[in-house]
C-alpha cells in the first residue's frame, strides 16, 4: 500500500504494555500524550511517514502532465488532484509529528533514502492515459486501504485518515473519466488506454505488499490496529471490484489466467512479479533515482525561501519585544 | 518509553533529539458556514502568524470548510494531562440529577 512492509517490533509483556493492549482490544483511541509502548510509536512514526512521503512523492508522476493536459477543464482538475495530494501529506506529517518527530526531520530520512515510499511512484507516466490509469488504479488501490484505516487506534492518524477519504474519490473518479473518454474515443486512444492498464495493473497489485505468507510484520501491526486487514485480502478486494470496471470500459486486465471463482465468490488472479517488486523497493524501479533527485532538488532550491522566511519572522518578532 | 537504539535506526529517539532551527508549528480552527464555533482541524508549519493562515486556508479549506480560521502557536496550547483523567471527571461522574433524564414527569403535563 502507501505504506508497505513497515517493519513491526514484538510488544513487550509489561503490565503497562498489557493494558495498553486492552485499551486497543476494547476499541480505545490512544491519543499522542497517553502512554504507549516504544514499539508501536515508531512503527507508527514510519508507517505513518512513509505514508506522508508517498502522497509527496505521489504528486510527481502526475505534476509531469499538468502542463501537456488536453483542455484547460482536465488541466485545472489534475491541478486540484495534485493540490490535493500535497494536503494529503501535510494532514499526515502533522499525525505523526504528534510522536515526536518532526516534518524536516522526516524529509531528511526521505531524502537521504533511510525511509521509503510507496513502490508504485517509481514507475513512468508516459502517456496522457496514465493520468486515467493513475487516478482510477492507483487512488483505487489507494482507497481500499485507507478507508478501513479511519477505524486505525491511534487518533491523530484516524482523523488525518478521515479527510483523506472525504477527498479521495474525487481522485479515483476523475481517473476513471479520461479512461472512459479514452477507452470510447479514437482506435489510438483505446489503444493508449489499455496500454496504460497494461503497464500499471501489476504495479498496483503490488501496492498491496508482498502476499500474507511473506509478509512477516502483519500480525503485531494487526494487534495494535494500525494495520487493519492482511495484504491479499485487500488485493482480493481490489481485483473483485476492478475487473467489472474494466470491463465496462471494454478493456482487458493483463491477465490470461484470470478467472471468477464461483466457489470463493472472487476472481483467481496472477501474482505480481514479486522479484521486480523487491527490486524497486531497492531502489532499483525505473523511476527511483528520479524520483529522489526531483524530492532533494526541491529542497536545496528552497532553502533561501525556508530560511529567510524564518528570519523574516525572527526579525519582527525580536522588533515587537523590543516595542513591549 | 526507552527501547534498544539497535531496534529503530532509522528513527531517533525523542528524548536525546537537538533542538532544530525549524518553522514553529500551528494549530488551526476554522468555523464553517452554519454558525457552529470554531473547531480544531489540525497542525500546520509557517514562519508566522499571517504565513500560518495562509497555508491553513490552502489545507484545510479547498473544498469551502470555513468561512473564519484561527491559528495559534502549538506551544501556546496548555493542555490537561490523561494521567489526569480520573480526578479530572470523576466529580461529574455521580451527578445523574444534571441530566433531564433523571426527572419523571407525567405524560398528561405535555412537551418539557
Amino acid at each position: 500500500m502507501y505504506a508497505q512492509m513497515v517493519k513491526s517490533e514484538a510488544a513487550d509483556d509489561s503490565a503497562e504494555a498489557l493494558a495498553f493492549q486492552a485499551r486497543i482490544d476494547a476499541g480505545e483511541k490512544i491519543e499522542p500524550k497517553d502512554w504507549m509502548p516504544a514499539g508501536y510509536r515508531k512503527t507508527l512514526i514510519r508507517q505513518i511517514g512513509q505514508h506522508a512521503h508517498s502522497e509527496i512523492v505521489g504528486q510527481l508522476p502526475e505534476g509531469n502532465w499538468i502542463t501537456r493536459a488536453p483542455t484547460l477543464e482536465r488541466k485545472a482538475i489534475l491541478l486540484a488532484k495534485v493540490q490535493d495530494e500535497a494536503g494529503h501529506g501535510l494532514y499526515l506529517y502533522c499525525a505523526a509529528e504528534t510522536l515526536g518527530v518532526s516534518r524536516d526531520e522526516m524529509t531528511e530520512m526521505l531524502l537521504d533514502g533511510r525511509m521509503k515510499y510507496s513502490s508504485i511512484f517509481n514507475y513512468p507516466t508516459l502517456t496522457w492515459a496514465d493520468m486515467g490509469a493513475v487516478g482510477w488504479l492507483v487512488d483505487g488501490a489507494a482507497i481500499m486501504n485507507q478507508v478501513p484505516l479511519q477505524r486505525t487506534s491511534f487518533g491523530p492518524y484516524s482523523r488525518a485518515m478521515i479527510r483523506v477519504c472525504k477527498e479521495e474519490s474525487f481522485h479515483q473518479r476523475q481517473g476513471y473519466d479520461i479512461m472512459m473518454k479514452m477507452a470510447q474515443g479514437t482506435p489510438e486512444q483505446k489503444a493508449m488506454a489499455q496500454n496504460a492498464l497494461n503497464r500499471f495493473w501489476y504495479p498496483s497489485l503490488m501496492m498491496f505488499g508482498p502476499s500474507d505468507k511473506d509478509s512477516v510484520h502483519s500480525a503485531q501491526s494487526m494487534a495494535w490496529k494500525i494495520k487493519m486487514n492482511t495484504n491479499d485480502e485487500l488485493r482480493q478486494k481490489f481485483v473483485d471490484q476492478t475487473v467489472p470496471q474494466a470491463e465496462y470500459l471494454g478493456l482487458t486486465v493483463p491477465d490470461e489466467t484470470l478467472t471468477w471463482n464461483e466457489e470463493k465468490g472472487g476472481y483467481d488472479f496472477a501474482e505480481p512479479d514479486w522479484d521486480e517488486f523487491f527490486e524497486v523497493i531497492k531502489g532499483n524501479g525505473p523511476c527511483n533515482t528520479e524520483r529522489l533527485a526531483a524530492r532533494n532538488k526541491a529542497w536545496d532550491d528552497g532553502k533561501w525561501v525556508r530560511d529567510g522566511l524564518l528570519a523574516h519572522a525572527e526579525k519582527r518578532n525580536a522588533r515587537k519585544v523590543a516595542a513591549e | 518509553m526507552s527501547s534498544p537504539n539497535s531496534a529503530y535506526p532509522d528513527i531517533p529517539e525523542t528524548e536525546t533529539k537537538p533542538k532544530r532551527h525549524e518553522w514553529p508549528l500551528w494549530e488551526v480552527f476554522i468555523r464553517g458556514q452554519h454558525g457552529m464555533s470554531h473547531r480544531h482541524v489540525g497542525s500546520l508549519h509557517a514562519p508566522d502568524e499571517e504565513m500560518a493562515i495562509k497555508n491553513a486556508r490552502d489545507v484545510y479549506t479547498r473544498r469551502n470548510e470555513g468561512v473564519s480560521i484561527w491559528v495559534v502557536e502549538a506551544r501556546h496550547i496548555a493542555a490537561s494531562s490523561p494521567s489526569e483523567k480520573g480526578p479530572l471527571y470523576e466529580p461529574s461522574e455521580s451527578k445523574v440529577y444534571r441530566h433531564p433524564t433523571f426527572f419523571n414527569i407525567p405524560e398528561e403535563v405535555g412537551a418539557m
